[in-house]
């Protein structure tokens, strides 16, 4: 099946391209750009005057409730949702149920994930068997099921030593170790970020020191091993310091910060709004501003959505009984365009950091639509202002504090091996 | 807006001395026989005051002057709100199967009466009650009429009428000019 | 603390014209409705003397008590004040356990309004839960706030501003200290709100570092880890309660050291005004926030902000019954106006 997009503007900044451009598909790869591609017959054709085309994004944390917390959404409802959202790669972190520590599960998600025929799941397992942090998981074995890492998410290990034995593994096994640092003694029953606005409505704080404490532990550990690392989600200013430091002393190290945290401070809990419950929590402005700065920079080279559904039940409670998380793959481009307006960083490095960025440090072949590379594109309109409502929010979780508000920047067309998988 | 303008409104002290008069001889018509006098906040209480001390004086009333307030028993209370400056009713004798004179400035709906009424009936069942009012505006919305009065007034829709005090008791006729909304 | 009022919660509890129609936090209540509290319950209090108690304000309305947490005390001067009122009060006790689910709750409280109540009083363990039940429960059931986790505690704050009030006068000229475990304090929370927007100039905070929450010294409060110097010349301090628990999750090494340092006892009392007032929101653990003959001394005010509670409460529930009304008579007319 071939298909011809004419009069884009092309951005991959993989391949340092920003052009407009017409691109051939054909047999679901990239098979021409620019004048070579206007000279092939298509099947189909998109017009894409005035819109943006860039690779599929490549999200690097992405909450699949399947297998074990279908309520809260499917691989079908999911990997739907994240088509709508220009992602067509997707990692999903071992939190189902049962964990992703073995084959089969490993297995069957992505089999679903390609019965459904929407974006593609890259899933990263569990270091430890079921999480629990005491015995090593098979990584080799589900490195061949397809696994493209291993963490163990925010839950501790029995102590300091089975976390270097598992990183000492991962590093023997080529596989790349995704860390999420926190103290979970620091971090104690803290739901919120401990300032001002934790002291006001007495929720319980959690303070930096939960994240940078692991965070300078982990580094160490990641430095005595050689294991490829990649931290996700900082939310603080001096973890953004921290990694910086331990790139310029020659540490092959990436991390990554969500949408959310790039957009908001804890002010947004302030009337208890649990739909901002999140975890890390959403911190301070400076915190904000210095990950802003750390993903302009490019010490922090991906900006994850922290996709997680939830049903309704989870999110209607008093703040502190609510599930965390938010259901953000559908705003993931408009929020990234507004980083765009504020200046935090151009277009071209936006893309960088939602394509080649997430799928260098996850090291999968994604990210980019280079002559002969799958076709896995996005096809934006930055510009078109619209409503996200009940009815244009594709995932089964309704928990996104956007929801009824205007956005601007709409995801177009999704093609994943040159189909389409979602138009608006 | 409001505007003070001209009615022919006869002067307080001149109303109290209607008053007087025409209670003493309602009293002894119906054989009342040392009622208690009580006044309602604010303005009944100012004349309920002189009232009381020309009955006293005459030796008609003997009991000490009682006050009472109906901000709590309104019917109106979750329009208006409540008035925080309530003051406390205050019964100095228990008006339990006692003949009360009950004074008030104005009757205009005749729902302060009622209300008043309501808080008398908590504290006791009086033998009877006798209504004085300075000014009878034939405005009842219930069937309460005064027993005494020393004028009738009947006003324009847009009119109020005020007493102010509580030295140099005074009535004034204000006329409501709203703004169309 | 104390940062600008927040507008939007403000918003939830007030009707369109500024009434009241909710009461779950001092935060974003105007000076002016919260001296209004305050008159309106020392009119309350002055019928205290009358040999008829009660009036009618409430009559034929139904108020439940919804207590999550336990509380003899505080649920008994809630009922008083509805029964004052001539409200029909319900007392419901539901005790949860810690893992108890938000659907659980929501079910309770649809439960209780298919049986057409008119009023909820909270108490619940979570702070936030009076805002979720104000937000999530229709809005024509007044929700008052009995406590919700840390966060708040309104009607005792009024209580205590009321008491200081009757004894001192005007805020304005007064120095007040709070002392002991406000990091948990929903009572500290709501007091401290509450003196800043009624306008003392002077607030203070004793305690050690362990139970002082982060960022508390926004905004003209002063905060000291020594009796000594933070009583220096205050005329109100207000003892909060020392929960054992503390002892066990490291935040002090024993009720004995607390004593030593914190406990209010006549010597430390001294450091205050001779005149000063003291106050603590119940109940005591005796010797250890404070003495036993401070707590029953001449200072002591205690017993008066057990009784002026009731006042406060029953102002604050006519208040927001009568909000609550204005808002459905309002909507009523509204819906009369449409074609």
């Amino acid at each position: 099946m071939s298909l011809l997009i004419t009069g884009g503007r092309i951005i991959d900044p993989a391949n340092r391209v920003d052009t407009v451009a017409d691109i051939y598909i054909s047999e679901g790869k990239v098979a021409a750009i620019g004048d070579q591609a206007s000279t092939f017959q298509a099947k189909q054709t998109i017009d894409a005057t005035g819109l943006i085309i860039c690779p599929g994004f490549v999200d690097l944390f992405f909450y699949i409730p399947e297998p074990g917390y279908e309520q809260k959404g499917t691989v079908e409802s999911e990997t739907k949702a994240a088509a709508a959202g220009g992602v067509t790669s997707l990692c999903c972190p071992p939190a189902t149920s049962p964990v992703i520590d073995s084959t089969s599960i490993a297995t069957s998600i992505q089999k679903l994930a390609s019965q459904s025929g929407y974006s593609r799941i890259w899933p990263i397992a569990a270091m430890t068997m079921g999480l629990k942090g005491a015995q090593l998981s098979e990584m080799a074995t589900l490195k061949k099921a397809g696994c493209i890492g291993v963490t163990n998410m925010r839950y501790p290990f029995d102590n300091t030593r089975v976390l270097l034995r598992c990183l000492e593994y991962a590093a023997s096994q080529d596989m790349t170790a995704f860390l999420q640092s926190i103290d979970l003694f620091l971090e104690q029953e803290g739901c919120v970020h401990n300032g001002p606005f934790s002291t006001r409505l007495g929720l319980p704080g959690i303070p930096e020191t939960a994240e940078t404490v692991a965070l300078a532990r982990d580094l160490l550990l990641v430095e005595q091993t050689g294991v490829r690392a990649h931290f996700s989600q900082l939310s603080t200013a001096r973890s953004v310091d921290m990694i910086a430091d331990a790139q310029a002393r020659g540490l092959k190290i990436t991390a990554d910060a969500s949408i959310h945290h790039l957009l908001s401070t804890d002010e947004c809990i302030k009337n208890f709004n649990c739909l901002y419950h999140i975890q890390p929590p959403l911190r301070d402005k400076t915190d904000r501003e210095r990950l802003r700065e750390g993903i302009s920079e490019g010490v922090l080279t991906a900006i994850s959505s922290q996709h997680q559904p939830h049903e309704t039940a989870a999110k209607m409670a008093p703040f502190a009984e609510t599930a965390p998380g938010i259901s953000g793959v559908e705003t993931l481009l408009p929020l990234a365009l507004e980083l765009v307006d504020n200046g935090v960083f151009g277009l071209s490095t936006m893309i960088a950091r939602l394509t080649c960025g997430p799928a260098d440090a996850a090291d999968i072949n994604a990210g980019n639509i280079g002559i002969g590379q799958r076709a896995d594109i996005c096809i934006f309109d930055p510009k078109e202002r619209w409503l996200l409502s009940a009815e244009t929010l594709h995932s089964k979780g309704k928990n996104t504090p956007y929801l009824n508000t205007m956005l601007k920047g709409r995801v177009r067309y999704t093609l994943v091996e040159g189909r389409r998988v979602f138009q608006s | 807006m409001c505007e003070e303008s001209p009615v022919a409104l006869e002067e307080v002290n001149a109303l109290q001395e209607i008053i007087f008069k025409k209670l003493t001889a309602y009293l002894q018509i119906k054989a009342i026989d040392n009622p208690i006098v009580i006044g309602i906040h604010t303005g009944g209480v100012w004349l309920a005051k002189k009232l009381h001390a020309q009955l006293s004086q005459k030796g008609i009333v003997s009991e000490p002057l009682g006050t009472l307030d109906i901000s709590f028993y309104r019917d109106d209370f979750t329009r208006v709100g409540l008035n925080p400056k309530v003051k406390p009713s205050d019964f100095p004798v228990p008006t339990e199967g006692r003949h009360v004179v009950l004074v008030d400035d104005v009757l205009m709906s005749g729902r302060t009466i009622r209300a008043a009424m309501n808080v008398l009936f908590e504290y006791g069942r009086p033998a009877s009650i006798t209504l004085v009012t300075l000014l009878d505006l034939n405005a009842a919305e219930l069937p309460i009429k005064a027993d005494i009065t020393g004028q009738q007034l009947n006003l324009e829709r847009n009119q109020r009428v005020k007493l102010t005090g509580p030295e140099n008791l005074k009535l004034t006729i204000k006329t409501i000019t709203t703004q169309a909304s | 603390m104390g940062l600008a009022a927040i507008k939007d919660s403000s918003n939830i509890q007030l009707t369109d014209n500024g009434q009241l129609r909710h009461f779950l936090s001092i935060e974003g209540l105007p000076k002016a409705l919260l001296t209004e509290i305050l008159d309106t319950a020392d009119s309350f209090i002055s019928m205290e003397q009358q040999s008829v108690k009660k009036v009618p304000l409430l009559r034929g309305k139904t108020v439940v008590n919804l207590f999550f947490e336990s509380s003899t005390r505080t649920r008994t001067t809630f009922e008083l004040a509805a029964k004052r009122l001539s409200a029909d009060v319900l007392n419901l006790n539901i005790s949860t356990s810690a893992t108890s689910k938000g659907e659980t709750l929501l079910d309770t409280l649809k439960n209780l309004e298919a049986m057409a109540s008119d009023m909820f009083v909270v108490r619940h363990s979570q702070s936030g839960a009076a805002h979720f039940i104000a937000e999530k429960v229709t809005p024509n059931i007044a929700i008052i706030n009995a406590g919700d986790g840390r966060h708040a505690h309104p009607t005792q704050a009024m209580l205590d501003t009321l008491t200081v009030r009757r004894h001192k006068g005007d805020f304005k000229q007064l120095s007040v200290a709070i002392v002991g475990d406000i990091l948990h304090s929903r009572v500290a929370r709501s007091l401290i709100q509450a003196f800043t927007t009624l306008g003392v100039p002077d607030l203070r905070l004793i305690a050690p570092n362990t139970l002082l929450p982060v960022n508390v010294d926004a905004l003209g409060l002063r905060v000291f880890n020594r009796m000594a110097d933070g009583l220096k010349d205050v005329d109100v301090v207000i003892m909060l309660r020392l929960q054992y628990e503390r002892m066990q999750t490291a935040l002090l090494p024993s009720q004995h050291e607390f004593y030593q340092l914190y406990g209010l006892t006549r010597d430390k009392l001294k450091y205050a005004k001779p005149d000063a007032i003291v106050m603590h929101p119940g109940p005591i653990n005796r010797g250890v926030e404070i003495s036993s003959d401070v707590a029953d001394g001449k200072q002591s005010v205690i017993l008066d902000q057990v009784s002026n509670g009731i006042a406060v409460r029953m102002a604050v529930m006519s208040m927001t019954m009568g909000g609550q009304m204005t808002q459905q008579s309002d909507s009523l007319k509204r819906l009369g106006d449409e074609p």
